[in-house]
């Protein structure tokens, strides 16, 4: 009966702002949530394709799953759009974030003019969404997404589900629109439940991290299963269950792709083992980073024993580079350029995502962030310890990673135990150490690491372990005789070819060597704070000296 | 187009169909610029549209308002603007004068700031245009001194926390549908919309602030500045 009321032509009109509206609403949602910071630029002159004269870009899968969930109907009484917001960490555990509800109900404004009144307050109430999607819990763990968890989206249209947002979730309204035939209302319904998940957590630093690879090592993550059902409900309109190619498609995140397998292919390998057969999974870059980064840090944590290490870095092939490609397909990015011995490789451009989108969407390795590392940068001392950005070597040959060296007079074969780790902090063996975590992780403890000797360190000591005697002296050539002019002395009653001979090998040093060296650069480490305050006390005894010399 | 300067006695009070709303902030001193252009571009992003043309016939058409985020350095926070480079630079000149007002005050660190709508009405000579406000947004700022990293880290985080509940308090706001000014004719679109700017056209709006000094009243002076008229040179 009330369509009656209402022209065809505003009948026609409202439809269609009410479709439109609700397509640009998934847009500014999903947009919000990709991790990343939002441009678009006015224009005064009209184009003629902005909606609502907002320029809102359109991602086109986020506009496929859209049209696909509405199914060509239009919100409604009891049948509403609703935009799921989600959390999924590396280890597959998903959260519901919030429920974006845009709704109908029963309460019309007969009054009120379409074209114009309608259409302006529709454009407004986007504004608003614009605002409210940057101030939900959602909006700043979205941006620090894609190290350790990623942002997932889920549109369905029907009844509102909300049970999935735990106990005293909260409500935003974001606004409402009355129209001829009902009234628009959109709407937040976010978990406060966070506590666990609060963005510090997420900053928190490396060994949490190396429980992660742990997971990965035992459990090799998801293949091309469907993701965890509680996760994927088939929308009630569309029975279907989404393959999953286009559970890829369902990502925020970006660099996510609707290409073919071969493209995203990552496998995660223990060191020992053949390589298994690709895998696709659709957290593509979240693993590939997280276990990038974990596996830096964990090898760092395995540097800390002092028979690995030498006297100074700079006998040290360092810093531990791992060569790895992205690409299992291309074997021959394995070793990137610049830099001998290998680099990480940093893809320079996510292979995918949306093609429309390209320059837009850029991954969490460039911009934002993420710091984009470069071949060049991964040199850096700071290698271990910057790692929290966005570092990515390859998921592939994350385990089977070979450590090559930079320098390498002593080295001859590629070390690719994990416990080989050369690191170039110096006094690294002084870092804390986290014991049980390293017990039980498995990269610590390798089934045979312990008792292999790096070459390295068989070499220092190639001139006697135990550091001391001479009885590795070998002559670099024979004296068969010695008789130096002018050679007698009284003061000293010796022969100088006796002395030449008596000193010629004379005992390495202790402190050279390099277990004492070791210790008593501990011990004087240990003795600093002391000696300093003992200085700063006689300070003024030091300045009456330094002005005596004057 | 003549802009004819607004003037008229300054309206303590606003008239009587003005909507009048007030958000207050505590903040650190460094935070006092991000907090209050956060808040007054948002304000400004439901208040601005894109440029009018007007054609034959007494219609018009709309140019585009494009947005995009920013993030805050010494707030936990981010928001959305409109984006106009112009709009900005207006925004943050204001901002940065009642920064340093606060600043040189000397006093306990408080003050307001006012962004206010207004429609102008013609009058005949010899009388000036009468400047109507329909909507003024103020917002009452407690400028804190943090004594060490660890409370300014907290500093940042609850007023990260503050500025997102005042973010839904304007959006509250701004879904109430109330007064707006009627879509003007191309005659009278300077009386309703600030037309200088390039890309984008909000409602006519100045912004003025005020210093409180420690006993609470405000100074002497209430310095008033029209954005219009210092811009244009």
């Amino acid at each position: 009966a009330m369509d009656t009321d209402l022209s065809s032509q505003d009948r026609k009109d409202l439809d269609k702002f009410i479709k439109f509206f609700a397509l640009k609403t998934v847009q500014v949602i999903v947009q919000a949530r990709l991790g990343e910071k939002i441009c678009t630029r006015s224009s005064s002159s009209p184009t003629g394709s902005d909606w609502f004269n907002l320029a809102i870009k359109d991602i086109p899968e986020v506009t496929h799953e859209a049209k696909k969930a509405l199914a060509g109907q239009l919100p409604a009484v009891g049948r509403s759009m609703c935009v799921e917001i989600s959390l999924k960490t590396s280890e597959g555990d998903s959260m519901e974030l919030e429920i974006w509800c845009l709704e109908m109900n029963e309460k019309c404004d007969k009054e009120i003019k379409v074209s114009y009144t309608v259409y302006n307050r529709l454009s407004l109430l986007l504004k608003s969404l614009l605002a409210i999607t940057r101030v939900t819990p959602a909006y700043r763990l979205s941006r620090k997404q894609g190290h350790e968890y990623v942002i997932l989206y889920r549109i369905y249209f029907g009844e509102v589900q909300l049970s999935g947002l735990g106990e005293g979730f909260q409500t935003v309204r974001v606004g409402t629109v009355g129209t001829p035939v009902g009234t628009i209302t959109l709407s937040c319904a976010y978990r406060i439940n966070l506590a666990f998940m609060s963005t510090r957590q997420f900053e928190r630093t490396p060994p949490i991290m190396g429980i992660i690879i742990d997971h990965f090592v035992d459990r090799p993550y998801p293949s091309s299963s469907p993701m965890h059902p509680c996760n994927y409900r088939a929308g009630e309109d569309n029975g279907a269950v989404y393959p999953s190619v286009e559970d890829s498609q369902e990502v925020c995140t970006t660099s996510f792709s609707t290409s073919p397998p071969s493209q995203c292919v990552f496998t995660v390998t223990k060191a020992h083992f053949q390589t298994p057969p690709p895998v696709v999974t659709d957290t593509l870059k979240v693993p590939v980073m997280g276990l990038a980064f974990s596996h830096q840090l964990s090898s760092s944590r395995l540097s800390c024993q002092p028979a690995a290490l030498g006297v100074g870095s700079a006998d040290m092939g360092y810093p531990v580079l791992f060569a790895g490609g992205l690409n299992a397909a291309h074997p021959h990015q394995l070793i990137g350029p610049g830099r001998e011995g290998g680099v990480p490789l940093i893809p320079s451009q996510p292979a995918h995502g949306t093609q429309a989108d390209q320059e837009r969407m850029c991954t969490p390795l460039d911009g934002g962030h993420y710091s984009a590392t470069t071949p060049s940068s991964s040199e850096d001392t700071e290698t271990v310890s910057n790692s929290s950005e966005g570092k990515c070597g390859s998921p592939h040959d994350l385990l089977e990673t070979i450590f090559i060296r930079k320098v390498g007079a002593f080295v001859n074969k590629p070390i690719n135990q994990v416990t080989m780790a050369n690191l170039d902090i110096p006094f690294a063996m002084f870092a804390p150490k986290n014991v049980e975590l390293e017990d039980n992780d498995p990269m610590v403890n390798p089934p045979d690491s312990p008792e292999t000797e790096s070459p390295l360190q068989g070499s220092l000591h190639s001139e006697g372990s135990s550091g001391s005697s001479t009885g590795n002296t070998h002559d670099d050539f024979v004296m068969i005789d010695f008789k130096p002019a002018f050679s007698k002395d009284d003061i000293l009653p010796m022969d100088l070819g006796t002395f030449y001979r008596e000193f010629q090998n004379p005992p390495q040093l202790s402190s050279l060597s390099i277990d004492i060296g070791a210790q008593s650069m501990a011990e004087d480490l240990d003795s600093l704070p002391e000696k300093l305050a003992v200085h700063e006390k006689n300070v003024k005894e030091f300045d009456a000296f330094v002005e005596t010399l004057q | 187009p003549r802009r004819s300067r607004c003037c008229g006695p300054p309206r303590a009070t606003p008239a009587m169909n003005c909507r009048a709303e007030v958000l207050e902030v505590s903040v650190e001193g460094r935070q006092v610029e991000e907090a209050m252009l956060a808040v007054l571009h948002t304000v400004l992003l439901h208040r601005s549209t894109g440029k009018f043309h007007y054609k034959k016939e007494g219609t018009y058409s709309i140019g585009t308002v494009g947005t995009q985020d920013v993030d805050c350095d010494f707030i936990d926070f981010a928001y959305v603007r409109v984006s106009s480079e112009e709009l900005d630079r207006a925004l943050r000149k204001a901002v940065g004068e009642f920064k340093d007002a606060l600043r040189n005050s000397g006093s306990d660190g408080m003050g307001q700031i006012s962004l206010e709508f207004y429609q102008k009405k013609k009058s005949r000579w010899p009388f000036s245009d009468e400047c109507i406000p329909w909507e003024l947004w103020t917002i009452k700022v407690n400028v804190v001194n943090l004594a060490n990293e660890q409370e300014r880290q907290i500093c940042r985080e609850k007023v990260g926390e503050k500025l997102c509940e005042k973010i839904i308090n304007i959006v509250e706001v701004m879904n109430r549908h109330e007064y707006l000014p009627k879509m003007p004719t191309q005659s009278e679109v300077d009386n309703v919309f600030d037309t200088s700017l390039k890309d984008v056209q909000p409602y006519l709006y100045k912004i003025s602030y005020q210093i409180t000094d420690s006993l609470g009243t405000s100074v002497t002076t209430t310095m008033r500045r029209l954005i219009k008229d210092t811009l244009a040179l």
